[in-house]
């Protein structure tokens, strides 16, 4: 992770892209966490 | 590399008078990170006080790019008479601009330090190099035109008129030349010296030292070291730069610095914006079960509420029912005890005295 | 379908028809002049104005309009106002097809339309807002695409997998809704990169804000202005808890527009002030600026609430259109007219006659295909072997 960068466009299209992933681990994780927290919420 | 075409003295002098001696054009990103750029990229200075209208740069692009051959010649300068800008087979174009004297002034791509067209384009077909040129890969493009949008100087152009294969056309900075070592071909071209190649950081301090050395000659701007974050081609002038369609209100702040805002909105909505959802969504679920159990406890209620008031009608009426039935017995019995008594007063008697 | 198969071939030359036909022939024709002569033969783009109706509206006003889509599902599925249910369906058949056209008419309008998937699967650019509105549309598609299947599961009577699908329909709602937030902010995004070319009243660092907001009542108006469409013209496919639900459902959005409008009349007034901005008001630009946020989005407002309050159902559906046309011209302004606003009237664009005509053949398309999906799918109506869920 030690990529120098001369310019703020290199720069953000790494940082941008490292950050779209962890969005789509966000958007799988989350249900799942919240399938593991309510799965034993008694039916009533 | 070097400058070319003017033999280059007095740089150190420039630096030390300061005027030069911030960063030029220094992007800021996020948290504070400053970025100034590829180190000793090129650039061309373009003084336009010694342009002399000719042409020969517009020649030398076509020739240097293979571009096909414009309608009218090239040494024919009655074409400076309309406004022209740079279009899908014209990559750079002298305009004249008739003041006390006529100005002329070279018109192409700028190459950005921090490149609106790169920044904007979804598919990464544009790229700041090393050498400073931003070059474009046609076979990415998909031909959105969204670079043609974000360009502050309205420099890229489409083939509009192609139906398979159109492509953004743009100035190139002669990159495979530079690679060579060779200088572009507008600058090697040009016979008035208004053209001059070489590191950007040198240009800039050369362009204020010009304008130190002749202050009646240049306003005091070297257009380029911070419009939009600094761009490779730089211009000196002798009257206001907007006086030549050169936009003064461009801000200094680069493309990526405008789009990092919202960019950066993005992942905290996908962060957040599920766990609120989830959270009403919860919460109306809740309400709903609540409301569900409290109409169910009310219906019970009522049923119970029900069932007492009918079990206390019943008792109430099974009461009097009772009473009415132990009164008609009574009755019948008085009755019939009278009647017994009319008809025959003794036996009953006699059955009490047994 | 078989049934009614007599009567169609009888009701062929209607006036609706005819008139379709048309359309359709010339768009066939203006599609071959497009895909042989390039976009050039067909529009007035040029190279200082490179985006034109194709994007401002058919993109645009496209998306901002589809809105009802997450809109609706979310009143329904997540803030549990079980009143709209009936709505839930033609809003996300509407937002399916709105998205489905917006993305034809790309193919038109980009150079190398066979090249769209490259942001997504070749090159990802990372750093432009246009990625991250392509990926959000994508998305978006796909889950529209899933949220409607149930429809037609239930017309092709495919039981089981409906069954998994209407499973899903919180958690598909939860996502429509994020990645409707995101790529309706970021079209708005899209301007901030040439705060130089576009006027400063229209620019804002509140852009994405704006758009955002504005799409959410744009939507609910969508909703009430289709309804009300459909209530004329295909009212005999709708049941009786789509009759019953449809005034309320008018008056709970006519409702929650009006005070959304309020509020993005609020962040406009804000952003006017935090920038400073208030002597362009005077301008001619400023009158241009007034006419589309007091004439168009203030106005109306207003007359949602007197529709509400008196429970006018006309009042509210012509609130509704207008806000409607306010939307429309909002993103024009922002795309067009307001967009490149210093350059010289001679250089400035204006949609060739084919280029309109194009978008209007695409709208068509939409039209047909809206309500060929309505006759025949229980969309208007609930399936008789499957009752609200
Ligand atoms: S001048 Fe325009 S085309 Fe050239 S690098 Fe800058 S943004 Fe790109
Ligand atoms: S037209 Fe081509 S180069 Fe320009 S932004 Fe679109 S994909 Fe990138």
């Amino acid at each position: 992770m030690n990529t120098l960068f001369f310019t703020l466009h290199d720069f953000m299209v790494h940082t941008k892209g490292v950050t779209y992933l962890i969005m789509g681990g966000i958007l799988v994780a989350l249900p799942l966490f919240w399938w593991f927290l309510t799965e034993r919420d008694d039916e009533n | 590399m070097g400058i070319s075409r003017r033999k280059f003295i007095g740089c150190l002098g420039a630096l030390a008078l300061g005027q030069a001696a911030g960063v030029p054009g220094t992007a800021k990103g996020a948290a504070g990170k400053e970025f100034s750029g590829w180190p000793d990229s090129l650039g061309v200075l373009h003084d336009i006080t010694k342009c002399i209208g000719c042409r020969q740069c517009e020649s030398a692009c076509h020739r240097v790019n293979n571009l096909p051959a414009p309608e009218t010649a090239f040494d024919d300068l009655s074409v400076l008479d309309q406004k022209r800008r740079t279009d899908a087979d014209v990559f750079t174009v002298v305009n004249r601009f008739d003041s006390d004297r006529p100005v002329f002034v070279k018109t192409q791509c700028n190459h950005c330090l921090e490149p609106a067209c790169a920044s904007a384009c979804f598919v990464k077909a544009f790229e700041k190099t090393p050498e400073g040129a931003v070059v474009y890969d046609e076979s990415l493009c998909v031909g959105c035109r969204y670079c043609m949008v974000a360009c502050p100087f309205n420099i890229p152009a489409y083939e509009y008129h192609k139906a398979l294969d159109p492509r953004v056309t743009k100035c190139t900075l002669c990159h495979p030349l530079l690679k060579e070592g060779k200088r572009p071909g507008c600058v090697d071209a040009c016979p008035a010296g208004a053209l001059i190649s070489g590191k950007r950081d040198e240009l800039i301090a050369y362009a204020w030292q010009r304008i130190q050395t002749f202050p009646e000659r240049y306003v005091s701007h070297v257009y380029g070291e911070h419009e939009m974050g600094g761009t490779s081609w730089l211009y000196l002038s002798g009257q206001p730069f907007s006086r030549m369609g050169m936009r003064e209100d461009l801000g200094t702040k680069s493309a990526p610095e405008l789009t990092a805002g919202p960019l950066s909105a993005v992942p905290i909505v996908v962060g957040l914006w599920p766990v609120l959802l989830t959270g009403v969504y919860a919460i109306s679920k809740r309400k709903e079960k609540i409301a569900a159990q409290e109409k169910q406890a009310a219906v019970e209620q009522a049923v119970v509420q029900s069932r007492k008031q009918a079990q206390d009608q019943l008792e109430t009426l099974r009461k009097k029912w009772e009473q009415e039935k132990q009164s008609a017995i009574n009755f019948e019995v008085k009755k019939a005890l009278e009647e017994a008594a009319a008809k025959d007063p003794e036996p009953s008697q006699t059955k009490e005295d047994e | 379908m078989t049934d009614n198969g007599g009567q169609t071939v009888r009701k062929l030359w209607t006036p609706f028809n005819v008139i379709v036909g048309i359309i359709l022939a010339v768009g066939g024709v203006l599609t071959l002049m497009r895909f042989t002569q390039g976009i050039g033969a067909v529009t007035n783009l040029d190279n200082n104005n490179p985006w034109g109706v194709w994007i401002g509206f058919d993109l645009l006003c496209g998306v901002a309009l589809a809105a009802g889509g997450y809109v609706t599902s979310a009143a329904c599925y997540i803030f549990g106002l079980k009143r709209y249910h009936s709505a839930v369906r033609p809003a996300i058949l509407t937002a399916f097809l709105g998205y489905a056209l917006v993305v034809l008419a790309l193919h038109y309008d980009v150079g190398r339309p066979w090249r769209l998937p490259y942001p997504i699967f070749v090159s990802q650019g990372t750093s432009s807002l246009l990625f991250e509105v392509g990926l959000c549309v994508f998305l978006y598609l796909t889950v529209l695409f899933i949220e409607f299947t149930p429809a037609a599961f239930e017309w092709l009577g495919l039981k089981k997998i409906r069954a998994v699908v209407v499973k899903l329909t919180l958690i598909l709602t939860i996502f429509g809704v994020v990645l409707s937030t995101l790529h309706q902010s970021s079209l708005g995004a899209l301007f901030m990169i040439a705060p130089s070319k576009l006027h400063p009243l229209w620019y804002s660092n509140y852009l994405p804000v704006y758009f955002f907001i504005s799409s959410m009542f744009a939507g609910m108006s969508m909703v009430i202005f289709e309804s009300t469409l459909a209530h004329r013209y295909l009212s005999r496919h709708m049941d009786d808890t789509h009759h019953r639900q449809a005034f309320g459902v008018a008056m709970g959005f006519a409702k929650a527009a009006a005070f959304v409008m309020v509020g993005y009349l609020s962040v406009k007034l804000v952003g006017i002030a935090i920038d400073g901005h208030w002597q362009y008001l005077t301008t001619g630009w400023g009158m241009w600026y007034l006419v589309e946020v007091i004439g168009c989005v203030a106005l109306p407002a207003v007359l949602f609430a007197m529709g509400v309050r008196e429970k006018n159902l006309k009042f509210v559906r012509w609130a509704a259109a207008w806000t409607v046309f306010g939307i429309v011209l909002n993103r024009l302004n922002i795309s067009m007219i307001a967009f490149n606003y210093h350059l010289p009237s001679d250089q400035r664009y204006f949609p060739s006659i084919m280029e309109i005509g194009t978008s209007v053949f695409i709208v068509t398309l939409g039209i047909v295909i809206y309500r060929f999906v309505t006759t025949r799918m229980p969309v208007l109506h609930e399936h008789p072997d499957y009752p609200a869920h």
